[in-house]
């Protein structure tokens, strides 16, 4: 082992889905069953690493995959840059670097008993699905779940496959069909010792409610979600706070729109978290690049309640 | 007592050359004065205030972090260590010896920077108190004194008008810098100089709280005007350590490097999707100031400002951080 922080291992591509226009997400695989072991020993959800190429450079995207599956990680990254693009370039059974897990992570343990409710826009719902899926896993300690995920189009979704499950039903014929596979339960081994409902779905499930909605003007002829913009969604579909946690993840202009409608519903600040995206470098706390007001993003979060982000200096998010 | 004839200066270098040190030294270099490696033939400005900071040869402008060899769809990875040649930093800046408790705790906090770490062990650091100070100097407003050493191994105390320097070993490393000097020190008695006594021009307490509480005031835009975001003033910095990290290849080799950064270049924050938290100069130049005085004394319990001076000397467009600590933090009588 290395004492350089800076060192990343080396991951494999083991699969690798498209799930909206330049959006793409990598089943990846250790090749070091060292690091491997390290990782799922301190990854919680809501942790992030650095994905790069060396040549390239690397990028922060969250762990999209949840630590009760630990033969592989998942992100899920648009491409929108050198590094990205250097990324999508890969292909399966090529080599990929990375470091991690970093950051703070979500206090699953603690809503133990509660229901859930994930809020989430466009490239936004990744941070989110490792939390989903870690409370679908444990699924019994928690109370209802539901979901509401929005995007500019239907094309900018992701996820399709999952949200059709989730949902119990394809609010529109996504065109992708199951080819996008994102999994088939054969190949996912189960946390909990099989069924369908501790795997990746393979037939809609009745215990989350699932919203979909698109911008005004993203809609397909065939669309049979929302049409509204997330906060608006989420106003319409008024769920109840009462022993229910808020989890919230989308561009600044969403979180910043949605939070109202959360305290208008109910919602303590403390009851509603939120994972921030600032541009980092080093992950750990020295490169200086993430810091806002007094915490490092990096080290402090990315997760924060809402009651600890409005302490933030809001015009460095 | 150990003393230190100016004039042997150069002597002292070439002793701790010949011990095997990599000596750094304020040295004349063109018409400016520089710390930089010091070569025989090199002249030695001691009492000068640098171009650059010491934090030079802790924390270079420019590192390899990563090493890897690219073969096919492949990559190897190298061994990258530190490049930490056993150094003495000759008469340093009191503030710049002082400015390496804020590096010390930035790399040091949650985990261990092995690079800084490295080279910050193989380097002993020997301050000269100042004799003299400009109008720029501010290290009395920030905590420090232009007659200590904290930080330091060895203090070279300013004596007999300026012919002198008295020695006064601080450390085991500072000791071994005496021990390998040689003739170039002599024993002796001298009488030391008075040392420069800047003005306080701010209370940095009450700088920190106006801080705390005005994130949105409009003074921003006014204090920031004249910032053009050229990077000098964090780049001369002592206590600057904000970095990035790029990788740059060939066909058959990647190296990744972290290079200086700073919180005023418009790049520093902007993220892939275009969006960008510190989208003008006043809200970069307001991170300068917030770190410095606010956010890093939340965190470490020191201010990240040692009062060097530097960044004022430096500004081609006027911008001087203690007029503006002055400006928000008005003494009594002012």
């Amino acid at each position: 082992m290395t004492d350089n922080l800076y060192q990343p291992t080396t991951l494999r591509i083991a699969d690798s889905r498209d799930e909206a226009p330049d959006v793409r997400t990598f089943r990846l695989e250790f090749t070091d069953s060292g690091y491997r072991s390290e990782f799922f020993r301190r990854y919680r959800v809501g942790m992030f690493g650095l994905y790069g190429l060396p040549g390239a450079g690397e990028s922060v995207f969250c762990v999209a995959s949840p630590p009760t599956r630990t033969d592989h990680i998942e992100c899920t990254f648009r491409k929108a840059g050198r590094v990205t693009s250097a990324l999508q370039d890969r292909e399966i059974g090529q080599t990929i670097s990375f470091r991690g897990p970093y950051g703070n992570s979500f206090p699953v343990d603690s809503w133990k008993g509660r229901d859930l409710l994930f809020i989430a826009g466009g490239i936004a719902l990744p941070p989110l699905r490792s939390v989903i899926w870690n409370i679908l896993d444990r699924r019994a300690d928690f109370g209802k779940v539901a979901i509401v995920y929005g995007a500019r189009t239907v094309a900018d979704l992701v996820y399709k496959q999952e949200l059709a499950e989730w949902g119990g039903r394809i609010p529109t014929a996504y065109g992708g069909g199951t080819s996008s596979g994102y999994p088939s339960v054969g190949r996912l081994p189960t946390a909990n010792g099989g069924g369908t409902s501790s795997g990746y779905p393979s037939v809609g499930r009745k215990d989350v409610d699932l919203t979909l909605t698109v911008d005004p003007g993203g809609e397909t002829p065939d669309w049979k979600g929302k049409i509204a913009f997330v906060p608006t969604a989420l106003k319409e579909s008024a769920p109840s706070s009462e022993n229910c946690t808020a989890v919230v993840c989308g561009p600044p202009i969403m979180i910043k729109l949605t939070m109202p409608v959360l305290r208008g519903l109910g919602f303590e600040p403390k009851d509603i978290y939120t994972t921030l995206e600032n541009r980092m470098k080093c992950g750990v706390g020295k490169c200086g690049r993430c810091n806002a007001g007094g915490v490092y993003v990096c080290k402090d979060g990315p997760v924060f309640t809402l009651e600890q982000f409005q302490s933030l200096p809001q015009g460095d998010l | 007592m150990k003393l230190l004839d100016r004039s042997k200066s150069t002597d002292f270098a070439a002793a701790l050359a010949a011990a095997g040190y990599r000596v750094a030294a304020p040295v004349s270099d063109g018409g400016l004065v520089r710390i930089k490696e010091w070569a025989p033939g090199a002249e030695i400005a001691a009492s000068e205030m640098p171009l650059n900071s010491m934090k030079d040869f802790l924390f270079p402008r420019t590192e390899v972090i990563g090493r890897w060899t690219l073969e096919g769809d492949g990559f190897a990875s190298q061994d990258v260590r530190p490049d930490a040649p056993k150094t003495a930093v000759l008469f340093a800046k009191p503030c710049d010896a002082a400015a390496l408790a804020v590096l010390d705790a930035v790399f040091n906090w949650d985990c261990k920077d092995c690079f800084y770490n490295a080279k910050r062990d193989a380097a002993a650091v020997a301050v000269l108190a100042c004799g003299s100070a400009d109008e720029h100097c501010f290290c009395t407003s920030v905590g420090g004194s232009p007659g200590e050493a904290h930080g330091a191994d060895l203090l070279f105390r300013p004596a007999d008008g300026g012919l002198r320097m008295i020695v006064e070993p601080l450390t085991a490393k500072g000791k071994a810098l005496a021990d390998a000097a040689g003739s170039a020190l002599s024993e002796g008695q001298a009488q030391a100089d008075p040392i420069a006594r800047p003005a306080e021009r701010f209370d940095p307490g009450k700088a920190s709280a106006w801080l705390a509480s005005n994130f949105e005031s409009p003074l921003w835009k006014e204090l920031s005007l004249p910032c053009l975001g050229c990077g000098a003033c964090a780049y001369a910095c002592p206590a600057c350590h904000c970095f990035d990290i790029q990788d740059e290849g060939s066909r058959s080799e990647s190296v990744r490097c972290r290079n200086w950064d700073s919180c005023g270049f418009g790049l520093f924050t902007l993220h892939a999707g275009g969006h960008n938290p510190r989208a003008d100069q006043s809200a970069r130049w307001r991170q300068r100031m917030m770190h410095k005085f606010s956010y890093f004394p939340q965190r470490f319990g020191r201010l990240a400002c040692t009062g060097c001076g530097r960044c004022a000397r430096l500004c081609q467009a006027g911008m001087d951080i203690a007029r503006a600590c002055a400006r928000i933090s008005p003494r009594e009588n002012a």
